[in-house]
Parts: structure tokens; sequence; C-alpha cells
């Protein structure tokens, strides 16, 4: 028989991170930002570079472009066998930051660095909606 | 030199790296059988040795060098636990050797234990870690890159491959040359995973996709294994055991943890780590005999040779192409074969590129012995392209 497959891995916000996956649900993009209004990611308690505590969030546009990605063939990581082959993204944002997603709406051969991107949000569960991003 | 003490490595000891580990033993266990080795080949005796290196170990997950201290009976005048991943070793050197000319302390134990240890009774067997501290309470990282599948070292540094093949243009035949001389390197080494098993260009390129765009020959094979090495004083190595080899420069350079968040993912650490290293040992890049590169994949080695200052930003795939890097090419590298050729040794692998420039130095490496090696360059790499160090080494 085989083992159950390790549930899905879903992030657990903490007080610092709450408005960003709070936003999420809402299927909004909100980045903090520094004391000199420099967007930044991923959200912290104090500001990476300057430790100013942080407290001020920017709505973003969504929009992007892939800066970098992988496609995973294996799942290399127990809990995403299931789903592989499937594509590791680094998104350079806009505003200017890079976070990690996965690049769906298109075909893996379709894939390349530089092509643009727009957010779209999967409702993983009543609390938890994931950043996605597809071609734009 | 420094405080007019110089710091020099002098016996070594390695274990061959193992899909399956007959012989099971615990972290502190594994420690004192490498401890034994290493004392064994420098000609020391353990009542000589006044510093321990560590990383955490299985059955010491806190409070490491003192375990390790109470359980081989030393007095430590230096306890130091690194967690620096795959540049654990070469960390672990440069801190010796800094702590031995500053007066600190006279010999230290530098060793990276990685073997399983006896099933616990009443547990099941479990795959181990694989989140690698990201489902950890609070972690940045379980929130922001787990949920997307960015967990493994194959994604992150997949990334970087990908970014600097788009930057530069890079071909997968060039990085496929890096395995190949690996392994033709490690058919000499009789401690290589792979010693009886050539590969080619095309054997790589035909190689399965793992994370594009690095293919299943391109990344090390994941085993059991053990290495370290005793560092003294200059002094005390001339006095018994091999050729000392002196730790002449070291750098260092940690500036993120997942490579989503790296200030570049096309220049990496090691830049900064081996101007410093250079400066220190008052050495140009050409005085370098024999490279030791950290190699968990063929794009680490690359990237390494570019930001290391062997050639000008974005001619790594003309150097590779250009050199032999092969023991009696013309740029000897990775002699021992590499982690890619001689398997990586769980937390040991570090320590084989260290133990493979000390022993071309010290002259003992045998059917790959390399002509007049007598100035070599060590680098670690740790956690996703995160966390660097180079050591240049010189024999004294």
């Amino acid at each position: 028989m085989m083992a159950e497959p390790p549930p899905r891995i879903l992030p657990r916000p903490t007080p610092a991170t709450a408005p960003f996956w709070e936003a999420a649900r809402e299927h909004r993009l909100l980045l903090p930002r520094t004391a000199e209004g420099e967007p930044y990611f991923y959200p912290r308690a104090f500001s990476p570079g300057s430790l100013d505590p942080a407290t001020e969030w920017v709505e973003a546009s969504g929009r992007g472009a892939l800066y970098s990605y992988t496609v995973d063939r294996r799942g290399t990581s127990p809990a995403f066998a299931a789903r592989a082959p499937y594509v590791i993204g680094i998104v350079e944002l806009e505003e200017g930051p890079r976070l990690t997603t996965n690049i769906v709406g298109c075909a893996i051969e379709e894939v390349r660095i530089g092509m643009a991107l727009e957010a779209v949000y999967e409702d993983v569960t009543d609390e938890v909606t994931l950043v996605l991003f597809r071609p734009a | 030199m420094r405080n007019g003490r110089r710091a020099a490595i002098s016996g070594t000891a390695e274990w061959a790296p193992q899909r399956r580990w007959d012989a099971p033993m615990f972290g502190l266990e594994a420690y004192a059988k490498l401890a034994r080795e290493a004392l064994a080949d420098a000609g020391m005796e353990l009542g000589e040795i006044d510093g321990v290196l560590c990383t955490r170990l299985g059955d010491a997950p806190m409070f490491a060098p003192a375990a390790v201290a109470e359980y081989l009976g030393v007095a430590a005048n230096y306890g130091e636990v690194v967690d620096l991943g795959g540049a654990n070793a070469a960390a672990m050197v440069w801190r010796a050797a800094a702590a031995i000319e500053a007066g600190v302390c006279e010999a230290c134990l530098c060793l990276l234990p990685s073997v399983p240890a006896p099933p616990e009774p009443g547990t099941k067997p479990r795959a181990q870690g694989w989140m690698l501290g990201a489902d950890a309470w609070g972690a940045p990282h379980g929130q922001f890159d787990a949920p997307y599948g960015l967990i493994n070292p194959n994604s992150h540094f997949a990334m970087v491959a990908q970014r600097y093949m788009h930057e530069y243009g890079l071909e997968a035949r060039t990085l496929a040359k890096i395995a190949v001389q690996a392994r033709e390197n490690a058919l000499r080494n009789p401690k290589a995973i792979f010693r009886d098993q050539p590969i080619s260009i095309d054997d790589v390129l035909n190689s399965p996709l793992v994370v594009d765009p690095l293919r299943l020959l391109e990344i090390v094979m994941p085993c059991a294994g053990g290495a370290g090495v005793v560092v003294t004083t200059l002094e005390r190595a001339r006095r018994t055991g091999p050729r000392p080899v002196l730790v002449s420069g070291f750098g260092e350079r940690v500036t993120h943890k997942s490579i989503t968040y790296a200030p570049s993912l096309t220049q990496i650490p090691i830049a900064a780590a081996a101007d410093r290293a250079f400066a220190m040992a008052g050495l140009g890049r050409e005085a370098i005999d024999v490279a030791s590169l950290y190699d968990c994949y063929t794009i680490t080695v690359l990237l390494t040779i570019e930001d290391s200052g062997f050639c000008a930003k974005g001619e790594g795939g003309r150097f590779v192409e250009e050199h032999d890097l092969r023991f009696g090419g013309d740029w000897p590298l990775n002699t021992h074969g590499g982690q890619l050729g001689m398997g990586q040794g769980g937390a040991a692998g570090g320590m084989s590129h260290v133990i493979d420039a000390v022993t071309q130095i010290q002259g003992r490496a045998g059917a790959r012995q390399a002509a007049g090696a007598e100035r070599g360059y060590v680098t670690g790499t740790g956690g996703f392209m995160s966390e660097q160090v180079a050591l240049v080494l010189e024999g004294g």
C-alpha cells in the first residue's frame, strides 16, 4: 500500500506577514515598504537594510516579468511529487522586488525568461490563497 | 602571518562516500573515529588537541562542541559549531587557522562525520529533514518559498543556471564538460563512487532533465561519508606527519538564504571572499597550481571560477572550453573527481575539496598527482549559493 503523500505545504502567517496573506485572500498583492517608501519582499517586522520597524504597505500592480525559472521534473521535494512537472519561478515585480511563485496558464515549453506576467490567485483553502503568475 | 604564528593543515582523514553505509555510527562515534585517523596521519597525540570544530550532530544537536570535547576526552581552548552547509569545511579551516594565529589554541580538529546512526528502537525510519528548516514555525521560507516548491537546493541552483545562460549565452555542452572532466579525475581516485564509470559529453546531455536546465549527471550523488583535517601551528606540523600546508589566505561571504532574495543570481558571494583571500595571501590568481572548487552542480563550478577572478565576468564558459581541467591538464581542477565524480559524502562533501588540494600539495595524490602543485585554491558553497568561503593554501 502506498503511503499517503505529504500534505500540501501552506504558509502559516505570523503577525508581521498577516497583512500580506489577508490581502492575497482578497486577490490583492500587498508589498511592505521601507520608511523611505521602497517596496521590498518578503514581509518582515523590520525592514532589511535599515531595520526600521516595518508598518507601511503598498498595493502592487500584480504585473512583472519572469526573472528566472526551473521546471521541477520529478517533484524534488516529497510534497510536490504528484504535481511534477511544474514551473517554479522568480518574478521581478514592476515595483522592483522579486518573489517566488509558480507559473501557470501556459505550456511549460512556452515559459521564457523576460515574459510579461500577471498575478493570479489560487484559493487553496478558505484561509489560504497563494499568489501565482500567468502570462499577461 | 599574524601574531608571529602561522597555521598549517597537517593530517587528513577521509572515508569513501557510499550510497548505503554498512556500519551505522552515532555522530560522536564517527567524530572520534575520524579524529583517530586524522591524528594518526598527523603523527600527533590526542593530548595535543585543544580546539574542536564540528557541525550539529544527531546525538549532539545542542552544545555540540562541549559534547565532542567530553566524548573525546579533550580540554578545548576553542569550541566551535559551524552551520554553513557545504561551506563548513573551508569555514572550519579558516576559523581554526585564525584561532591558532591569534594564540587562542594550538591544534584543532576540523571534522565532518556524516553517516547514519543506528536505528532508534520503536521508531520508523523516515525521510530526514527534506524541508531544510523551512517547516520551522515562523521561518520566512516556509511562507514565501516552500508553498511554491522552492525547497530543495536543485531548484535554487537551476534558477541560477537558467539566468546565467540567459544573460551570458552559456551552452549546455560547456557545463557538461565540467562533469566529464571531473569524472575522468574520479577514475584515478579509489575512493570515488564513480571510479569505474567514465562518461561523455553526450552522456551528460542525454541524461534526464531534473530541474531545467540541469540534468542528472550535473548533480551530485548524495552519499554518506566523513572527512576532516588537523590544523595546527606550522612549527608543530613540521615535526611529524605529512608536509604542512599553510592556510595563507581566506575569505567568507554570506548574503542570502533563498536564491530569490540573493543580491544577484549571476554574481555569486565568492567574489568578495576570493578577493579577501588572495589579498591576505599576497598572491595573484596566476599563482594557483591546483583548484578544488565546491561542485554540488556544474553551474557552481563555472560561476566559482568566474567570480573568483580567474577570468573576466561572463568569460567562465570560454575559460572552461579553453582549459584542460583534468589532473594532468593546464588547469587542474577537482583532481579527486569533485563531488560530482566522488559522490557527496553528506556534510563531508565540502571537506573533499580541502583534502583534494592538501593531498596535491603534500604530493600524496598518487595516480592523479598534478605536476608542481605548490599552491591551491579551495572553495566551499553552502545553502543555495548563499554562503561561500575561499581558501588559498601553500606548501609549507
